[in-house]
């Protein structure tokens, strides 16, 4: 597949902002959003929850939720077979680009519109609600705004696409290409350019959802419990902070050596008087 | 054989009130916080009634505790960890606010602050979730006393069964002839469902006293302990968006001091103390088929803290040699094992609770009396036991698995353990015949009377305080030094409220506790060190220090020095007198 030969964005002249937007943007994005849930982790575990309202109110949620959550995983797979995987593989094993495109936008279409009609559910139900409203923060209203922006736009590139038909745009050679030239830091910047400008809309507003992230709710994703999955039920843990958590198993012995594992402290002039006549 | 140590609690139920101080102070000591309005990690029940949650006995609804599946394994009822992970975005069976109530206030300011008028000012029951005027349809002990029983009592799960199994013999009469108060905490059970629950791992007994703990950094507010905990002990705080449960109260515990909600029983019911228990045995014996044997199982997880072998064993797992001597002491091992009159709530749960009860006579002696015969004549009480079928097969429901053969024993040893020493206060000499007549003999029958209703402070608490070794982390030393932002961070943290560290919950160390609780004064009240004490004071005589020292009021300081006599009438000797 000679991908560099028919680029469409071969020919387009790139400007400045081009460059700030399509090649030094994401590499912030990821600093942003990778520094800032390493900064949350370690200073902020009592506040990385779900925060769930399920206790005020649960007939909407129970249904909005699940559809909003389910919606985004599928969501998310679909990115991933749109971006990461080049388009020669998907021929290589003989997928017409009419049944990949297909394919794309009904079950993208499908999980976008469960996806969107999940949030705003949430959202009607957050709005409507007294004590989950009253428990909704600033924060969370403009982590609404960005994720709903997202999802939104997201839809405007499938539907147009839709609408334009078999002669849409294909992200494919454009969105895909320069996605995956950021990982070896060679931004293609010619191909980003050349996509439409929904996609552009769509790629800002998912990098402004990213780099909001780690300060928002939206952590809780970062900590999804695949772990629940391999872990013993029953978990054992000592009191005694210098043996660390003894998860399960037989407990390590007693009187380990007296010194303070934890972060921040300082073992000078904190060993008791009495350990050192023992 | 893996020995543990583990913290236990035994309440005698004959004794309780239901005056409700253990759950006041508990609430005032841990969940008198934004959040936890609705929250009661200690609780007292009027039975029959629905309890708190409603009606959470109703395991068909809420799914909580371990069955065993088809192959005989032991299974979380609410579904394995992958249907767990699945319906984790809207947890299917959870409590909402309606099980339990809106917490509510009231608005007192108006009774101050409204306006003169020709109506008197009333303050308004608001509620605590959304600030505005609500209805009180409800509370955590709303049918206390049996409340409206006539209107609830069906309501019990527990009353539903017994009348189910008994094909609608019993009829209304039931809610005239027994009451009883049923004080729960959380049960820190051997084989607690609401940790296996937990997707986060976030829940964790501790390896030393086995004590079940909510890790509230690493709690993601998935919930599941929730449904999990077929107690409903864990609770939600909306607030921070964390679990939240009885603690035992740990940081009392560990320095030797009884939780609150015993320290402050008035009827002095509770018993705290340690079992020792081999770790490897719980999930078998939680496994056991038929359900009214887990009583029995539960009983062979728990050794004999006397036995040299088992002593061994503890020695070699490193359980330092005062806890073996406290666990050797341990009132709640006496009442469940020795005397066997204590039993676990809900065997049948499959969760080991740690938390044991001793059926109430009560009810049975109470009708002896109301029908004029002698209450506490063992004969009377035996037959009174034997007839009074309903409020057996009610407490069998709750404490056996329905096994009303077990409840019956232990209430005719408490008949037995009534008379034996009734007649023995009467000056008569001991009938031997008595405790042999419940299996017991004289000796252990007085043993029992002593720990049972004589209760000393000692001999009701015995525990074994953590060691020295241990005693920086103990007072949080290295946890106070190294939070961010300290203890304010509740409204200042960036992530809303709630967010950043918690607060160590032992901000007062041991030795501040200690002075505070042997002291006579007030904190800080030094100024009144060496004053009477008015309650001692017979009223003859002015003892020394029942007025204050002259020399501390000089009267002449207490006068202007040179005030303007006002209208002449101000003379000198009129100031003396002040």
């Amino acid at each position: 597949m000679l991908v560099s030969e028919t680029e469409p964005g071969a020919a387009v002249e790139l400007s400045a902002l081009d460059i700030v937007l399509w090649g030094v943007l994401p590499y912030v994005m990821v600093v942003v959003l990778i520094g800032g849930l390493i900064w949350r982790y370690r200073y902020d575990q009592f506040g990385w929850t779900t925060r769930s309202s399920q206790l005020y109110e649960s007939r909407l949620l129970r249904i909005a939720s699940p559809l909003f959550h389910f919606g985004l995983l599928a969501v998310i797979a679909g990115h991933f077979f749109g971006l990461v995987i080049p388009m020669a593989w998907t021929q290589a094993v003989g997928m017409s680009q009419d049944f990949y495109h297909f394919n794309a936008l009904f079950v993208g279409g499908i999980a976008g519109v469960g996806t969107l009609g999940g949030i705003l559910l949430l959202i009607y139900r957050r709005r409507t609600t007294g004590p989950v409203f009253m428990a909704t923060t600033r924060n969370d209203k403009t982590m609404y705004v960005v994720l709903t922006a997202a999802i939104v736009f997201g839809l405007w590139t499938t539907l147009a696409s839709v609408f334009e038909g078999g002669h849409g745009h294909n992200y494919r050679e454009t969105v895909a290409p320069w996605f995956r030239s950021l990982f070896v830091f060679q931004p293609d910047l010619a191909a980003m350019a050349a996509a439409p400008f929904s996609f552009h809309l769509h790629t800002l507003v998912g990098m402004a959802l990213f780099m909001i992230w780690p300060f928002t709710r939206l952590v809780h994703a970062f900590t999804a419990p695949f772990h629940y999955l391999f872990r013993p039920y029953i978990v054992y843990r000592s009191r005694d902070r210098d043996r660390g958590g003894s998860k399960a198993g037989a407990p390590a012995p007693r009187r380990a050596a007296n010194v303070a594992a934890r972060r921040g402290w300082s073992a000078v002039g904190t060993r008791d008087r009495d350990t050192r006549n023992r | 054989m893996r020995v543990m140590a583990q913290m236990g609690m035994v309440m005698n139920l004959d004794k309780c009130i239901g005056c409700h101080t253990c759950s006041v102070t508990c609430k005032q000591a841990w969940t008198n916080r934004a959040g936890t309005e609705y929250v009661w990690f200690n609780n007292v029940e009027t039975r029959p009634g629905q309890g708190y949650p409603r009606r959470y006995e109703d395991q068909d609804k809420w799914q909580g505790g371990w069955v065993l599946n088809k192959r005989g394994k032991l299974v979380l009822k609410a579904g394995g960890r992958v249907k767990k992970l699945f319906g984790i975005f809207a947890s299917p069976v959870q409590p909402e606010l309606k099980d339990y109530y809106e917490p509510w206030t009231y608005d007192y300011k108006t009774l101050v602050d409204a306006p003169l008028g020709d109506d008197f000012p009333v303050a308004r029951p608001k509620s605590l979730i959304t600030g505005k005027d609500t209805k009180i349809t409800w509370s955590a002990n709303w049918d206390d006393d049996l409340g409206g029983s006539t209107e609830h009592g069906h309501l019990d799960p527990i009353v539903e069964k017994v009348r189910r199994e008994s094909e609608d013999k019993i009829k209304f009469a039931y809610e005239q002839t027994f009451m009883f108060y049923l004080p729960r905490i959380c049960e820190h059970c051997l084989n607690p469902s609401c940790m296996a629950s937990c997707p986060s791992g976030a829940i964790y007994k501790r390896v030393e006293d086995g004590i079940v703990l909510v890790d509230q950094d690493k709690c993601r507010g998935w919930r599941q302990c929730v449904t999990g905990c077929p107690y409903k002990k864990i609770y939600f705080n909306h607030k921070t968006g964390k679990a939240e449960k009885c603690t035992f109260c740990y940081p009392r515990v560990e320095v030797g001091l009884p939780t609150v909600c015993s320290e402050t029983c008035v009827g002095r019911l509770r018993y705290l103390g340690l079992f020792l228990y081999d770790a490897d045995a719980v999930t078998a014996a939680a496994s056991v088929t038929d359900p009214r044997e887990l009583y029995d199982a539960q009983m062979d997880v728990l050794l004999d803290p006397n036995d040299p072998a088992v002593q061994a064993e503890a020695r070699a797992q490193g359980i330092p040699a005062d806890w073996i001597d406290a666990a050797r002491r341990s009132p709640v091992y006496a009442l469940a094992k020795v005397y066997k009159v204590a039993l676990p709530l809900h065997p049948e749960y499959r969760t080991m609770p740690m938390v044991w009860y001793v059926p109430p006579l009560s009810p049975v002696v109470d009708l002896l009396r109301d029908q004029g015969h002698d209450g506490e004549d063992s004969g009377n009480l035996f037959g009174a036991i034997d007839a009074l079928r309903i409020p057996v097969e009610y407490l069998a429901e709750l404490f056996t698995a329905g096994d009303a053969d077990r409840v019956t024993a232990v209430l005719k040893k408490l008949a037995a353990m009534r008379s034996f020493m009734r007649g023995i206060s009467l000056g008569n000499d001991p009938d031997d015949s008595i405790p042999e007549s419940v299996g017991m003999d004289s000796q252990t029958m007085y043993e029992m009377y002593r720990l049972m209703a004589i209760a000393k402070y000692e001999e009701r608490y015995v525990i074994p305080k953590a060691h020295v070794e241990q005693a920086h982390d103990l007072e949080e030393m290295g946890c106070s030094l190294d939070f961010e932002g300290g203890p304010g961070m509740q409204d200042s943290a960036p992530f809303g409220e709630a967010s950043g560290r918690p607060v160590p919950v032992a901000v007062e160390t041991f030795n501040a506790l200690r002075d505070r609780q042997t002291s006579d004064a007030a904190p800080g009240e030094t100024t009144l060190r060496g004053r009477v004490n008015l309650l001692n004071w017979d009223g003859t005589g002015a003892p020394a220090g029942l007025f204050p020292e002259k020399a501390a009021f000089p009267e002449k300081a207490l006068l202007p020095e040179k005030r303007p006599a006002p209208s002449g009438r101000g003379t000198p000797a009129e100031g003396e007198r002040l």
